[in-house]
């Protein structure tokens, strides 16, 4: 086995028991795991078969593998990041929502002595 | 006045929470009839931001609706509904369906368990004669979880998918701490934690209602990647450290009850809560 096959088997493996602890300490949710599991069983797979990285080359037309797996590469990151700014943006809106309800709120409490103010002197 | 409490209230305050999103077909008459089987309980519908008029519908037929802004999912809504229970000191807290499958009238049969347990669950399964039948990967899902589940309760478990349940004070306040939001953890994995927390967990059987109006979705693909779902959600609920970080930093600046070490005590009155708690429950000006 070549040197490169191990460092990627213990990349991807130290990747999955950072997920797989990360999880169990509730500071990873699910659906951010399911990714980063695809991606580690992804790279501990081509680690352990470059043959697989080869024969995919071949098919494809490419020349070296080594583009093929950057180009593979650079498109998960994208998609990672795509992820996370649709996320940030859920979450701003959420964020936003929040304020005004909580603004919304405490002109209502503030105004409620008032109102009942009012509403007692009309009847006296 | 209330007319004379029913003897399986005998004193307690008990509340029903029913988690409810787009059900304004079936909210109205869901909320009709637990009126009309517990009018001695309380009624809390969580409004999970619902795009339709399910809060309307809610407080038309006599409910007190909490909204919440955006769609928090069940555990999300459900926890809402145990802080409510929990601030406003209720003894007992009851969860049904918004969607017309649980049946109000067991109500007081579940809350009479409670002299045994500290959480009760209305099962599916439970008899050889039970007419709800689930076929495939579904089924197998269920097996599995409520096996599991079973050991780790120390009593026997057919239906931990089941939303039908009642909580005494102790399991209120772990509840509203730890509920989680994540996939089946408002059934599945809130038991887990339950369990964990060294609550008696027990079931009675229910025959449950097919659903009133709305999707029933089964397709056999959505079966297994319900399969493949739970058992994930299971395996990560075994080997979750309990009580969890993320959400103790989300429940712990309100709930009145402290520690998370409450949840193997029982629970101390309102009036006595310390004055430390006290401090973390005022709101900044
Ligand atoms: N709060 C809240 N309730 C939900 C959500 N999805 C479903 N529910 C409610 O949860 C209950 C059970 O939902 P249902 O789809 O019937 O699940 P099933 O009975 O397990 O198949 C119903 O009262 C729904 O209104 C959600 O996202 N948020
Ligand atoms: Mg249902």
């Amino acid at each position: 086995m070549s040197g490169v096959s191990i460092l990627g088997i213990v990349g991807s493996l130290v990747i999955l028991l950072s997920l797989f602890e990360m999880l169990r300490r509730h500071r990873l949710r699910e659906k951010y795991a399911l990714i980063w599991g695809i991606v580690a069983l992804g790279a501990l797979t081509v680690a352990a078969f470059p043959s697989l990285l080869a024969w995919a080359t071949t098919a494809i037309g490419l020349q070296v593998p080594a583009n093929l797996l950057f180009f593979v590469a650079s498109l998960v990151i994208m998609v990672l990041t795509l992820q996370h700014s649709s996320e940030l943006g859920r979450l701003e809106e959420r964020t936003r929502t929040l304020a005004e309800d909580v603004a919304l709120l405490q002109v209502e409490l503030e105004r409620r002595p008032l109102l009942e103010k009012e509403s007692g002197e009309e009847s006296a | 006045m209330r007319p004379m409490p029913a003897a399986w209230v005998s004193g307690r305050r008990v509340l029903v929470i029913v988690p409810a999103w787009n059900e304004q077909a079936s909210i109205g008459t869901t909320v009709s009839e637990i009126r009309a089987c517990v009018p001695e309980a309380d009624l809390l519908v969580v409004d999970d931001g619902s795009s339709d008029h399910t809060r309307q519908r809610a407080a038309e037929a006599g409910a007190t609706v909490c909204s919440l802004p955006y769609n928090l999912g069940v555990g999300g809504a459900m926890r809402a509904g145990y802080r409510f229970a929990l601030r406003n000191d209720y003894d007992i807290a009851v969860q049904i369906d918004a969607d017309g499958q649980h049946d109000p009238r067991y109500v007081p049969t579940l809350v009479d368990r409670l002299s045994e347990a500290d959480v009760v669950i209305g099962a599916r399964f439970a008899t050889a004669d039970d007419p709800y039948k689930v076929r495939g990967p579904r089924r197998w899902a269920m097996v599995l979880l409520a096996t599991v589940l079973s050991r780790l309760a120390h009593t026997r478990l057919t239906d931990v998918t089941s939303g039908f349940r009642v909580s005494n004070r102790r399991a209120i306040s772990l509840f509203a701490r730890h509920y989680p939001a994540e996939y089946l953890g408002d059934t599945v994995e809130s038991l887990v934690i339950g369990a964990r927390a060294g609550c008696v967990i027990r079931q009675e059987p229910v025959v449950m209602r097919p659903r009133m109006a709305g999707r029933a979705s089964h397709s056999p693909v959505k079966a297994a990647v319900y399969l493949l779902r739970a058992v994930f959600a299971l395996f990560l609920a075994l080997v979750r450290d309990w009580p969890a970080q993320l959400d103790d930093s989300a429940g712990a600046s309100t709930a009145p009850t402290p520690q998370p070490s409450a949840t193997s005590e029982p629970p101390r009155a309102r009036g006595v809560t310390a004055p430390e708690d006290r401090a973390t429950e005022q709101v900044e000006p």
